[in-house]
């Protein structure tokens, strides 16, 4: 009785949101079937919510817009975008390194916050680990058009071949090739492994024959038996651990693509911790400007509450710090090494020709995270969003700022540039966001956007009471 | 129970699998667990929507062996990564890169490392399938409607008829020591088919056949020759109209790739209209004796001819421009009788000789000796004659050129 009441008071309030009117707080008699219900809700309503729609018509021709840029810079080559001598290195590069970085929060979420046991990441590690494999796919592309011809992308792989040749193991652009591929297989791993339960859930709430055989397919047979959760949390804790350290190599590795050169301001030790920092900070403000609109639309807003986006808010606060530590130890080295080049690299840094680029980092990546301070400002979630949409803008114009002043001005006056982007740098910089949104929309539309099997396990009714026996 | 809610319509007549009782909560399957443990039954498990922490001990599950073969697989990642690396580059294909060792193990770390992890990864999921009997296709309890909510909200607990302690009333009786929800018999699927459909059967077939034919288009193309042009995947990309010099090009309506100036036009510092400066000569055409105006003889200067002296001319003429420079004696000491002794700067005519004609013999040269003029600058072969001046002055003097105050260090 007491339950019918409470659903029916949920359908009211719901009914006022007008988006998902299944959604729920999970308490009372049956928690469960509760969470089951608010996140089955979006794969089963026969049409999701406009918002949804209307997403998905920019991120298509988003996409559209991509393909097309891909398609000619195939055709025409990469004289399309405005790279130059000396800035050789520009969008692609800083783009690839762009999204390899926001890669990063997902498996950060889902691992490392895993091994030390941060409960709370159950409701919004799935999104990141979806956000993370769709991130590095966008990045993927990126080192594969830069290569000039496209469509040789596999001399990069060690394959035998009629040249007798073999990549160059020493260079940090082959270490690349394996860390940003063990990264993604892994991540697909890890992620697909987390949703077989899921999966399986889906199909035993499908009515159509067609949903039933494609999530049945992808379960696997899961029916879950405790015989085989035993060795699948053994196997998810082991993930996990292997996963932690590729993914602190893997933006490592990236750097090392600087860092292992000699152009002052890339010749520089702290890249490594730098970058993963930075990778964190961008990463997780990647997930509040996916989890927010998420939840408001999709009715989520009982699972990921606003403890989440403030742990999350907290986590781009400290995140942020460390960035900014970085950028000014950056300077302090430049200074205390003595080296006329690597002092004037800085200093072009922030008075040069880019100074615009430099200030607007600093701004979006040092200065906008400070209003987190404010547990107000943590707890609105459409505050979060901005500041995430900042933050990655600050993120993009970090590598920017790194990969293209460094190369502009270097030691030979003489051989000094600025780099001016083309259209086609503009538009295939825009159209992977169409690439990453298109996934991420059919991934909130047709698979399970929150992991149910991990909520239900840590929820209060999942534990087992102790000594009574009955 | 009741079996009203079975899927399947010929249930009646199969053999019973096993007995399937259903909980509320994660709480009472515990218990219930504990007690089928206890009862020492064999082939029996629970099902349950999320892993229930403290159920491995309620149903005596044995730790799983699954983290020594991801250890295994990791050990062999490494190997491997090192291995292989190892192999091509110092074995295979060695290649010399700015003089560094062939094996330098800090540099191959990295690729070892995610070799390692790609193993163990790939092996976590793997072998965690293999050890669960994943995928499997059909179960008896698919066929219990009510079972559906195992991966809801209930939680559910299976004796199987196979197990040797298992008996019909004692085991019915058991499970209803533990207060079951419902307790329900599980019948035999007979409806379902293990076997793949052939429809899905062909599609592989199919798929495979055709996933194979690139590469074997790819072999016929490494075996085989031809004697048609090669495919040209993005004829854009491959045919660019870019010309070397003295190439043939389209692009201009007479074919010359290279371009001359545009008439009319001069290009950023070939404008030597100053007859003096650039040629060496007077208005009517006769050699200059004079520097120009722009060369002054100022110290700077000399010292700047001697450097381009030494460099340019010295090894011809030799330091003191006597002609016995070292390519000289070099070539007298081989024989060569081709060989046309540099001239001696010390002689008169050169003396009289007007500096323009000098000039004009750096730049062109003159009879066997090459011309310098795309090497030596404008100014620099006026200095340089500054400095060839000096040293003829220095052969032919008399005391009186030396001033009056240092006449007497001659003495
Ligand atoms: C490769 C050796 C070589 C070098 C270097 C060289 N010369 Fe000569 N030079 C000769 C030879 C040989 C002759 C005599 C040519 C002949 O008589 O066929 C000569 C002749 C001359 C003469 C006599 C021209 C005349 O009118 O009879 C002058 C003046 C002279 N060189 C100046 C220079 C100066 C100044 C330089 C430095 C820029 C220079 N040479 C560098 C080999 C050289």
């Amino acid at each position: 009785m007491a339950a019918t009441i409470k659903a029916g008071a949920a359908e009211v309030s719901a009914a006022t949101s007008g988006l998902n009117p299944y959604q729920g707080p999970p308490v009372g008699d049956n928690v469960f079937a509760k969470i089951t219900q608010n996140v089955s809700r979006v794969m089963e309503v026969p049409k999701p919510p406009r918002a949804w729609y209307i997403a998905f018509g920019i991120a298509l021709t988003l996409l559209s817009i991509f393909g097309a840029c891909l398609g000619w810079v195939v055709w025409e080559g990469i004289g399309a975008w405005g790279n130059m001598v000396p800035v050789a290195w520009a969008f692609d590069i800083t783009n690839f390194v762009f999204w390899v970085g926001i890669g990063h929060a997902g498996t950060l979420i889902s691992a490392v916050l895993f091994l030390l046991r941060q409960n709370w990441r159950t409701a919004v590690n799935r999104f990141a680990e979806a956000m993370t494999i769709f991130a590095v796919a966008c990045a993927a592309i990126f080192p594969g058009i830069h290569i000039g011809r496209p469509w040789l992308p596999y001399w990069m792989f060690p394959i035998p071949n009629q040249m007798g040749m073999w990549p160059q193991f020493r260079s940090p652009l082959e270490w690349d090739v394996f860390a940003v591929g063990t990264y993604a297989t892994v991540s697909v791993l890890f992620w697909y492994m987390g949703m077989i339960p899921d999966f399986a859930t889906f199909r035993d709430r499908s009515t159509s024959t067609i949903k039933r055989a494609a999530y049945g397919l992808v379960a696997m047979g899961w029916r879950g038996s405790s015989r085989q959760w035993h060795r699948y949390e053994r196997a998810y804790l082991l993930l996990a651990a292997l996963a932690t350290p590729l993914v602190l190599s893997v933006h490592s590795v990236v750097s090392f693509d600087f860092a292992t050169a000699q152009l002052p301001g890339w010749h520089t030790t702290i890249f490594p911790p730098y970058f993963v920092a930075g990778a964190i900070f961008g990463g997780f403000a990647m997930v509040l400007v996916l989890a927010v609109p998420a939840r408001q639309f999709f009715g989520l807003k009982y699972i990921i509450t606003i403890k989440h986006i403030e742990l999350m808010a907290m986590v781009i606060l400290a995140t942020g710090m460390v960035v900014g530590y970085a950028y000014g130890m950056e300077f302090f080295i430049a200074w205390y090494s003595g080296s006329m080049y690597e002092g004037f690299t800085f200093q072009n840094r922030a008075f040069g020709p880019y100074a615009w680029a430099y200030w607007t980092m600093i701004f979006c990546n040092v200065v906008s995270p400070q209003i987190f301070w404010w547990k107000k400002m943590r707890s609105s979630p459409w505050v979060a969003f901005i500041v995430g949409v900042i933050v990655n803008v600050g993120m993009w114009f970090e590598r920017f700022v790194i990969i293209g002043t460094s190369l502009a001005r270097d030691f030979l006056p003489g051989s000094w540039g600025y780099f001016i982007p083309t259209p086609v740098d503009y538009l295939t910089l825009g159209g992977s966001f169409g690439l990453f949104f298109t996934l991420f929309l059919l991934f909130c539309r047709y698979l399970p956007m929150v992991a149910m099997a991990e909520v239900k396990s840590i929820m209060p009714e999942a534990h087992v009471a102790h000594g009574d026996h009955h | 129970m009741s079996t009203d809610n079975d899927k399947a319509n010929d249930t009646g007549s199969a053999p019973l699998h096993g007995l399937l009782a259903e909980y509320d909560n994660p709480t009472a399957l515990v218990r219930a667990a504990e007690k089928v443990r206890d009862a020492q039954y064999e082939h029996w498990d629970t099902y349950t929507p999320f892993p229930i922490h403290g159920m491995d001990p309620a149903m005596g599950i044995k730790p799983t062996v699954l983290p020594w073969i991801v250890f295994w697989a990791g050990l062999t990642g490494c190997v491997v990564g090192v291995g292989f690396q190892y192999w091509t580059s110092v074995i295979d294909y060695p290649w010399v890169i700015s003089g560094k060792p062939f094996w330098s193990i800090a540099a191959n770390v990295p690729i070892a490392f995610e070799t390692t992890v790609l193993f163990s990864a790939l092996t976590t999921l793997g072998a965690m399938l293999a050890l669960n009997g994943l995928p499997h296709p059909s179960h008896p309890l698919d066929l219990k409607r009510r079972f559906a909510k195992v991966t809801d909200d209930r939680f559910f607990l299976l004796i199987e008829a196979r197990d040797k302690k298992f008996d019909a009333t004692d085991t019915r009786a058991l499970l209803e020591s533990t207060h079951p929800a419902v307790l329900d018999d599980v019948a035999e699927d007979r409806v379902t088919s293990d076997k793949l459909p052939t429809v899905i059967l062909g599609a592989l077939a199919v798929l495979t056949t055709l996933a194979i034919l690139p590469f074997a288009l790819a072999y016929k193309a490494r075996v085989s020759k031809s004697d048609q042009p090669r495919i040209h995947l993005v004829p854009n990309m491959d045919n660019q109209p870019h010309i070397k010099a003295q190439q043939e090009s389209p692009i201009f309506a007479d074919l010359r790739g290279m371009r001359g100036d545009v008439p009319g036009t001069v290009a950023q510092g070939n404008l030597q209209e100053d007859d003096h400066l650039y040629r060496g000569k007077l208005e009517g055409g006769a050699w200059a004796r004079t520097f120009p105006k722009e060369i002054a003889p100022s110290e700077q200067n000399m010292k700047r001819g001697e450097r381009e002296f030494g460099i340019f001319c010295a090894p011809c003429h030799g330091l003191s421009g006597h002609g016995d420079g070292m390519i000289h004696e070099r070539a007298a000491a081989l024989g060569q009788g081709t060989w046309v002794q540099p001239t001696n700067l010390h002689q008169d005519y050169l003396r009289q000789q007007p500096v323009g004609e000098l000039y004009n013999s750096i730049t062109h040269g003159v009879r066997n000796m090459p011309g310098y003029g795309h090497q030596v600058s404008v100014e620099d072969r006026w200095n340089i004659i500054l400095y060839m001046r000096a040293l003829q002055r220095s052969t032919a003097a008399a005391p009186t050129d030396v001033p009056e105050s240092e006449r007497g260090a001659l003495k």
